[in-house]
């Protein structure tokens, strides 16, 4: 007789194809939030799994902030084509100029908190009533506590302290009007097993997230990259460097670390021995000990 | 890199009075197996000196959100990673306040192992009983016993033996199948991933040898074949016209193409056609595989329904006997009407009866009760709307579950165990 088990990977997988295949089954309008990042990326595929021959039963959503790096939008349209899925862009800037949202203005400007109003938005226009996220318990402590089925109120809002317990594999979706829900299929999953995923499963990813040369600039000791939506402060100066990025958000506010790592099996390798977490290289996440858990409770993630 | 072929992943709980050195031990875990970033431990050092400490408190690593971070208490489950080369280990990380008996049981459900705490001064206590009841209850098929802070006994051999004996005492009333123990100081790390040279006497294996070790592979059922069908799978796309797949999670015995199958409710027999995923053959379907099977026949199969073998069926039916734990502030009272959950399946049930309530510290059945109030434990009648499709949960931890949801509010009330 086999042995009947799975590897850790296969069993991460299985469980998040179980979750995804829950989503479709208990939702009317689920949707995929995309940030062109790897988690969202491997979330993809496994969607893909999950119903095929079937393609994707639901669209994704990409929140535009207009900050992005022009790779993630290069893979992002052609990933779409190939899944032959529905993408709904949300922009920022719309947002903007309907006078929604104020930009902050300033050195350290960003869209990151803009984006929540854009995607709350979005997701009412469509009337989703269930979000799916590649966020992961292991990224930051606020995390560690979310639930696979994370409901929302109806206004997007978190309660920490109201959260369903989850037993077993038995989500419960069960929601009232307007209300809607966040779904982290790949919750338990940590860094490493999603490169390793990526390695197994052979997912093609932008060039971001491999070594490259960038012009940067180094600022609170992270390196950001030189684009139009970043302003330099006076001393600041502009240097090349052999860069890759650990997350993909954007532009303004994404760092990179310094990394000869071209392919997956050095990323591996760098990924094992880094001693950083990977929100670690976002400035965003600087602003408080408690930044996180904020923006989570106001509708951000 | 075969590693992550073969590792496997290891869920399990921790569980301790306040004090006993759960927090501790866990950041000892990941501080020793090297799990903890240099940002992570940079946090800590902050916050520790925020707080006026004199040394780096391990145990904030496991403190989460910010209002239980004020009180300085945990209030509810927290997942944790770690990995060493052997395995992965996911850690449900539930407090041990007798109100969040909500929190063990709903970290204990989807765990192989559970560890319990038990502070070395002062052994056995009513909390003890609870965790390990709770873990019972839930069938949590391994628990390690560890006897902490064994360095503020003078690493005493006989305070060890006598924690370890009483523990059996009391342990052999209740149904768990492998435990084991080791003393350990989780502040100084005696036995925990390194061996103590501090207590010679003790030759078992350290408790990390003991959880990349625990034999985990046949903790699932892979006798009883039990598909419950998630959805099906119909693409409507002109090359896979006359696709019809029935995708779901295998949740016992193992499935092959050319087997005879039975579909429950409607009783129809077919055989297995196709089994795959992403359009990859599959030779074997076992828990807890996620996969899509095609039958040699067209029959009217959809969510909810069951693919069994025809020689073996669960037991089908409304009526069910279910230890209850009811995790709702309002309290259960007889003649509740409900939605429960049982696999893919929802429908309204009701309970008829509380036959009686178990005393999680010792363990007394009190009969005649009215009502099940949050964090009790107690033994109930269900009459279900439909015909349910299940196994005792002492067979099958899936097929033997079931929660209870409030058809109002829409919360989920209660986690009930079939008998
Ligand atoms: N001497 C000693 N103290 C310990 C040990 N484990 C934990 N402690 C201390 O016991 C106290 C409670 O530990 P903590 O991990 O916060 O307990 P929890 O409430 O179970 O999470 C802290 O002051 C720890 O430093 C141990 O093995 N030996």
């Amino acid at each position: 007789m086999g042995q009947y088990y799975l590897s850790h990977l296969k069993e991460l997988e299985a469980e998040a194809i179980f979750v995804i295949r829950e989503v479709v089954s208990q939702f009317e309008k689920p949707a995929l939030l995309f940030s062109g990042g790897k988690d969202s990326i491997v979330l993809a595929h496994l969607s893909k799994k999950a119903f095929y021959p079937s393609r994707i039963p639901f669209p994704l959503i990409h929140i535009d902030t207009g900050h992005n790096f022009p790779e993630t939008i290069i893979f992002r349209d052609s990933l779409v084509g190939e899944l032959g899925v529905k993408l709904v862009v949300g922009s920022v800037q719309e947002s903007i100029n309907e006078g929604r949202v104020r930009e902050e203005t300033g050195v350290n400007a960003s869209r990151n908190a803009l984006q929540t109003v854009t995607l709350l938005d979005t997701l009412e226009d469509l009337k989703i009533d269930a979000a799916m996220g590649g966020a992961r318990r292991d990224e930051e402590k606020a995390r560690a506590k979310e639930r696979f089925f994370s409901h929302r109120d109806e206004f997007g809002q978190w309660d920490p302290k109201n959260q369903r317990p989850e037993l077993w594999n038995l989500f419960n979706g069960k929601k009232h009007n307007g209300e809607h829900f966040r779904i982290f299929p790949i919750s338990n999953w940590t860094e490493m097993d999603v490169w390793q995923y990526i390695q197994q499963e052979n997912i093609a990813l932008p060039s971001l997230y491999f070594s490259h040369q960038r012009e940067c600039v180094v600022r609170d000791g992270v390196i950001l990259a030189k684009s139009e939506f970043i302003k330099l402060k006076p001393n600041e100066e502009v240097q090349l460097m052999t860069v890759r990025y650990r997350t993909c958000g954007d532009m303004p506010i994404t760092g990179a670390v310094e990394s000869d790592a071209d392919d997956l099996d050095k990323i591996i390798a760098e990924v094992a021995t880094t001693r950083t977490t990977e929100r670690g290289t976002r400035a965003d996440d600087k602003r408080g000990e408690t930044a996180m858990e904020d923006r989570k409770k106001s509708g951000y993630f | 890199m075969n590693i992550q072929e073969t590792n496997q992943l290891l869920r399990f709980t921790t569980a301790g009075s306040v004090d006993d050195g759960k927090s501790t031990l866990i950041g000892r875990l990941l501080y020793d197996s090297k799990s903890i970033f240099e940002d992570q431990i940079e946090a800590v050092k902050t916050s520790s000196q925020m707080k006026g400490f004199d040394y780096v408190d391990l145990s904030l690593l496991t403190d989460g959100l910010k209002s239980e971070r004020e009180q300085g208490i945990t209030i509810d489950v927290a997942y944790r990673y770690f990995a060493t080369p052997k395995r992965k280990f996911i850690i449900a990380d539930t407090p041990g306040h007798i109100q969040y008996t909500r929190n063990m049981v709903t970290g204990a459900s989807t765990a192989n192992l559970a560890i319990i705490l038990i502070d070395s001064r002062k052994g056995l206590l009513e909390q003890t009983f609870r965790h390990s009841f709770i873990a019972s209850l839930l069938k949590i098929p391994h628990v390690i016993v560890c006897i902490n802070k064994m360095d503020l006994v003078d690493y005493s051999e006989e305070v060890y033996d006598q924690i370890v004996k009483d523990y059996k005492a009391f342990a052999s009333k209740m149904d768990i199948k492998d435990i084991q123990f080791v003393p350990i100081s989780a502040l100084n790390g005696d036995n925990v991933v390194d061996r103590s040279k501090n207590m010679v006497w003790y030759e078992g294996p350290t408790l990390l040898y003991l959880l990349e070790h625990v034999h985990i592979a046949s903790d699932l059922n892979h006798i009883d074949c039990r598909f419950p069908v998630q959805m099906v799978i119909r693409p409507h796309t002109l090359e896979h016209q006359d696709f019809r797949g029935y995708a779901g999670r295998v949740e016992g015995g193992i499935f092959k193409p050319g087997d005879d199958v039975k579909v429950l409710p409607s009783g129809f027999t077919s055989r297995i056609k196709n089994i795959e995923l992403n359009g990859e053959a599959i030779e074997e379907a076992f828990a807890p595989m996620s996969v899509t099977m095609t039958l040699e026949d067209e029959i009217d199969i959809s969510r909810g329904d069951m693919i069994v073998r025809p020689n073996n069926v669960p037991h089908v039916g409304q009526d069910l006997d279910v230890m209850l734990c009811w995790m709702n502030q309002r309290p259960l009272r007889g003649r509740t009407k409900l939605i429960l959950k049982h696999t893919t399946k929802d429908c309204q049930a009701m309970v008829k009866e509380i036959l009686y309530k178990v005393n999680v510290n010792t363990l007394h059945r009190e009969e005649g009760v009215e009502e099940l109030a949050l964090n009790e434990i107690g033994r109930v009648s269900i009459r279900a709307a439909n015909p349910l499709f299940f196994d005792a949960y002492r067979r099958n931890r899936q097929t033997g579950s079931v929660i209870l949801i409030d058809p109002n509010t829409n919360e989920t009330l209660a986690a009930g165990m079939i008998i």
